[in-house]
Formats: C-alpha cells, sequence, structure tokens
C-alpha cells in the first residue's frame, strides 16, 4: 500500500502565503490616496498598454500589482459583475463595498481550493462626496479585506513606502501635491543602497477618480499632461485633470487595410474598371 | 460566472449567465400584441458640419390615446453617439439601456472603444435578437448616429444608421426619420436639407421637421407651449454629445412656433 504523505493544513497555508508574497513582493508598486478633488492610483508600470489602474464603475477604480492574468482575470469579473448589477438596479446602486466583498470571496476560494492561490494584491478605491467618504480597500491573496485610511500601499516594499505616504499624505492635497507624494513614496525603495530613484514620467500609470465630475469618473492621465503634473506645473496639470470632454480611451484610428465592409468588396474599390 | 474568461460584450455574457434580461429570449404566448403597450414615434437625425443632430417628440400612444405626454426617446449611447427609439416603448427602453452598457462595458473590458460600424453592428443584433417578439407587434426600430473619430474628414464624421426589424444596419446619408411621423418628417428634410449645414442650423431643421411630422401625423407630439415640454433635441461632435439645454430648445421651438404662425407650411 502506497504511503500517504501528510501535511497538516497549517503547512499547506503557510507555503501558500509564502508563494503569493514572494510572487507579489517581485512585481514593482502602486499606490492610492485619496486627494481634495478625488482618488489618485499611481502605479509604476513600464507597459502604456497592459494596465494595473482601471476603472471599474462610475464612482469606482481598481488598481493591482501581482500577475497581470490573475488580476486582469479578477478586474474583468469586476466589471461584468458592476454592470449587471447597475442593469439590474440603477447606477447609484452599484458600491465598492459590493465589489470588495465579491472578490475577497474569489480570492479566499481560490486561496483555499485550488493548488496555487493568486499571486495579487488589489485596491478596490470608491471616490465619494468628500475626502472623508472615500473609500479604499485592500484586498490580499488569501481574500482578506481592509478598509484603508484613505492612502495605501501595494507590492514590493510596500511597508517603507506606506511609511512615506503616512508622514507626508494629508486628505487636503491638491492634486499635484499627491502626485509628488506618490511618485516621492514609490521611489524611496529599489534604489541602489537605499537612496531614492528617479522614476521618468513614461514608467508611471497615473489614473484619477475625479470627485466632482457626474457620472464616469475615471480618468487617466498620461502624455504631455503626467509629465506637466510630475513638473509641478499646477496650471498645466490642474488644466489636465479638469480637461472637458468625455473619456477618451485609446481611439480606433483610420486604418484603410482594416476595410469596415467586406474585404472583397474594398479591394474592388479605385480599381481600373477593366480589371488590369 | 463572472471570472470566466469569455468575452467583451456585455449581452453575450448575459446570453450565458441571466438570458431572461434579454428583451428577445422571453417566451411570448402566442398571437397579436401591437396594442399592449405604449407606443414611442417620430425621431429624425441629420447629419450637420463637424457632427450629427438627433432630435425626437415626446409623445407616446396606446391607440387613440395618449399614453405619455414628456417621454424621453433620444439619448446618448455613449461619449460620441446617439439613439433614438421608436416602437414599443417598453422594450426599446430597456434594449437603450441595454446597449449602453454593451458600449460601456466594452470599452472598459478592451480598453478601447469601439468603432462607430461597431457599435451600429451590435445594437444591430440586439434588434435582431428582437425579431419574435417584433413579429407579435412589439417591434422597435432605433435609429443610431454618432461622431465616427476615425473619420478622415471631421466634417463629414456624423454619421446615421438606421436599422429594420430583422436587424440591418443601413448607413443613411445626410437625413433620416423613424416611426410614425416619418414620413412627414422625411418630406420636410427632403427639401430643407443641405449638406454641410452648420450644427445649429441642423438643430432648427430637426424641430422643424418633427413640427411637420406633428402637423400630419396624430401619434406625433408638437411642441407643447402651454406645459412647456419642448423636444428633445442632441448632437454629437467631436467634443461628445450634449442635450440641449430645455431653455435652448424652448427657444428653438418657440422660434418655430411663431414662424408657422405666418407661414403655416413652414
Amino acid at each position: 500500500m502506497a504511503m500517504q504523505f501528510y501535511a497538516s493544513p497549517e503547512q499547506i497555508m503557510r507555503d501558500r502565503s509564502e508563494l503569493a508574497r514572494k510572487g507579489i513582493a517581485r512585481g514593482r508598486s502602486a499606490v492610492v490616496l485619496s486627494y481634495s478633488g478625488g482618488v489618485l492610483f499611481v502605479a509604476e508600470n513600464l507597459s502604456s498598454a497592459l494596465h494595473k489602474v482601471s476603472e471599474i464603475y462610475d464612482r469606482i477604480g481598481f488598481a493591482a500589482v501581482g500577475r497581470y492574468n490573475e488580476f486582469e482575470n479578477l478586474r474583468r469579473a469586476g466589471v461584468r459583475m458592476a454592470d449587471l448589477n447597475g442593469l439590474s438596479y440603477d447606477r447609484r446602486d452599484v458600491t465598492g463595498r459590493a465589489l470588495a466583498n465579491a472578490f475577497a470571496q474569489t480570492l479566499g476560494a481560490i486561496f483555499t481550493e485550488q493548488s496555487k492561490p493568486f499571486e495579487v494584491e488589489i485596491c478596490v478605491a470608491e471616490v465619494g462626496a468628500t475626502a472623508d467618504d472615500d473609500e479604499l480597500y485592500r484586498l490580499t491573496y488569501d481574500g482578506s479585506v481592509n478598509d484603508e485610511p484613505g492612502r495605501m500601499a501595494m507590492g514590493g516594499q510596500a511597508e517603507a513606502i506606506t511609511g512615506v505616504l503616512k508622514s507626508q499624505h494629508r486628505a487636503d492635497m491638491s492634486l499635484a501635491e499627491a502626485a509628488r507624494v506618490a511618485v516621492q513614496a514609490l521611489s524611496t525603495v529599489g534604489g541602489e543602497g537605499g537612496a531614492a530613484r528617479t522614476i521618468a514620467a513614461n514608467q508611471l500609470e497615473v489614473a484619477v477618480l475625479d470627485r466632482h465630475r457626474v457620472g464616469r469618473t475615471f480618468r487617466r492621465i498620461t502624455g504631455a499632461a503626467l509629465t506637466a503634473l510630475l513638473d509641478g506645473d499646477v496650471s498645466a496639470a490642474e488644466q489636465s485633470a479638469e480637461a472637458g470632454g468625455p473619456d477618451t480611451p485609446a481611439q480606433p484610428t483610420t486604418e484603410s487595410h482594416k476595410p469596415t465592409t467586406s474585404a472583397a468588396s474594398a479591394d474592388l474599390e479605385d480599381k481600373p474598371a477593366d480589371g488590369k | 460566472m463572472f471570472t470566466n474568461a469569455g468575452t467583451s460584450s456585455f449581452t453575450t455574457f448575459l446570453s450565458r449567465v441571466a438570458p431572461e434580461m434579454l428583451p428577445g429570449r422571453r417566451p411570448l404566448p402566442p398571437g397579436m400584441a401591437a396594442d399592449l403597450a405604449p407606443h414611442a414615434t417620430t425621431i429624425v437625425a441629420i447629419s450637420a458640419a463637424g457632427g450629427v443632430v438627433m432630435a425626437g417628440d415626446r409623445r407616446a400612444t396606446m391607440g387613440n390615446l395618449i399614453a405619455q405626454r414628456d417621454i424621453e426617446k433620444v439619448h446618448p449611447a455613449d461619449a460620441y453617439s446617439l439613439v433614438g427609439i421608436a416602437g414599443t416603448a417598453g422594450i426599446g427602453i430597456e434594449l437603450m439601456r441595454l446597449f449602453q452598457v454593451e458600449l460601456e462595458h466594452y470599452e472598459k473590458i478592451e480598453g478601447a472603444m469601439l468603432s462607430l460600424d461597431g457599435k451600429a453592428n451590435r445594437l444591430a443584433s440586439m434588434i435582431r435578437g428582437n425579431l419574435g417578439a417584433a413579429m407579435q407587434g412589439l417591434a422597435v426600430v432605433p435609429l443610431f448616429a454618432g461622431f465616427d473619430l476615425a473619420g478622415a474628414d471631421p466634417e463629414r464624421a456624423g454619421r446615421i444608421f438606421s436599422f429594420d426589424v430583422t436587424g440591418g444596419p443601413y448607413e443613411e446619408t445626410g437625413y433620416d426619420a423613424i416611426g410614425s411621423g416619418s414620413l412627414f418628417a422625411k418630406s420636410a428634410l427632403k427639401k430643407r436639407f443641405r449638406a454641410g449645414l452648420s450644427v445649429d442650423d441642423a438643430t432648427r431643421l430637426a424641430v422643424e421637421a418633427l413640427y411637420d411630422a406633428a402637423d400630419d401625423d396624430t401619434a406625433t407630439g408638437g411642441p407643447d407651449l402651454t406645459r412647456r415640454i419642448y423636444p428633445v433635441v442632441m448632437t454629437a461632435t467631436a467634443e461628445g454629445t450634449r442635450r440641449l439645454t430645455d431653455a435652448e430648445t424652448a427657444a428653438i421651438a418657440e422660434g418655430v412656433v411663431a414662424s408657422r404662425m405666418e407661414n403655416p407650411g413652414g
């Protein structure tokens, strides 16, 4: 008779936690904080296409660190749940708390039932009418959920980053001040010999949930607006945050090589009638 | 059910997890049901220089009765497009809400907006899903218009799509109208429409066309001066969609009524 290996549940959980913690600590960090005009997300991200920070619903944003495929799966689930609830009830009935609970259930189930836990840490943020009403939920790989007081850091060396945030962050900051604090906090870790690094604008993913907007409040700050914001060019930065007009995600561009009608008919257009 | 890697389309997701929420998926008892629910009536859309204008009257009817005087039939579909509904009001409103979620959902999941043609095709397939109900008299036919962000020439970026109960879509040149008063609205537009109208001129023209529709079609409501109920007028331009304020539509509608005092035919 084959011998069954015995591992105590305690040992199994410890091993899984260790695996998840190691995976998360390898990645780059992200911070989320309240400021006077809303909630700011700043993540270190070398990719401009694969997002760590995204929109879930009107007043709810999502930030994550860890394995991309795993948190992307959770993000999609969150968008589906929010849209389904918003359609069945009303847009106002979609809350960050309900989403945080759903994520916690999913993560908790995966942690105990699957052989490998998700190596992710997630923030669900809901912007309120004032900075005191903002809700930031931290969800970890084992499904535990915490309500954070207006600021949080996730990822590798999150404790050091949280320390800087704690000493510098105030809820009544302007967007430019908040962005400066966030970048300063992120740059304190990972430098050579414990020294601070400089993080260029193209290595950052920045977005806000704008408190004063009606409807969809999530806005990405990219390109020139982001550079201006980080340079402390307050007027340009505020302007970019205020920049009117609807959300403009990556627009489809004119691509004549991708006809929207039948490819066959597009092929025939502008050709001489005699077929030569 | 939410974590399946699945699809970027919200209706496809619904068809899997909650098919009862899709208008076309409900079993209907046999027989005609056309007089069961209120009908929404006339919508016009006009493409203008740098955008498109859509306007709808405010009346819903049930047979010979006016079911509602201030129904709103023109809505933003997303940041750059508009949808107006005619036909069975309840199903139309449900379809319109579902379409709004569909576009927003795709945008959030994929991080990019659908192309204008993609949006029109999506709406077409949703109408096709309602074909069974349409054949029993609960038809919904929307009008879709939007600003095409991929358009080479921003002056011609306002595009209009119409549909039939089996789907469609058909791209329209210049202008189009749907609903019971559409015959009269289109006849008015045929004579008054010019390519390259300004957005302001097109809004006035849209209200004129609705006036003409209301003039000859009992199911279309004209500007209601006593109750201050005026058509809903929306525009979609490079700056996004915008609904004209009540004061703006009141000024346009009162202008139209005043000019008709002198010349009832317009």
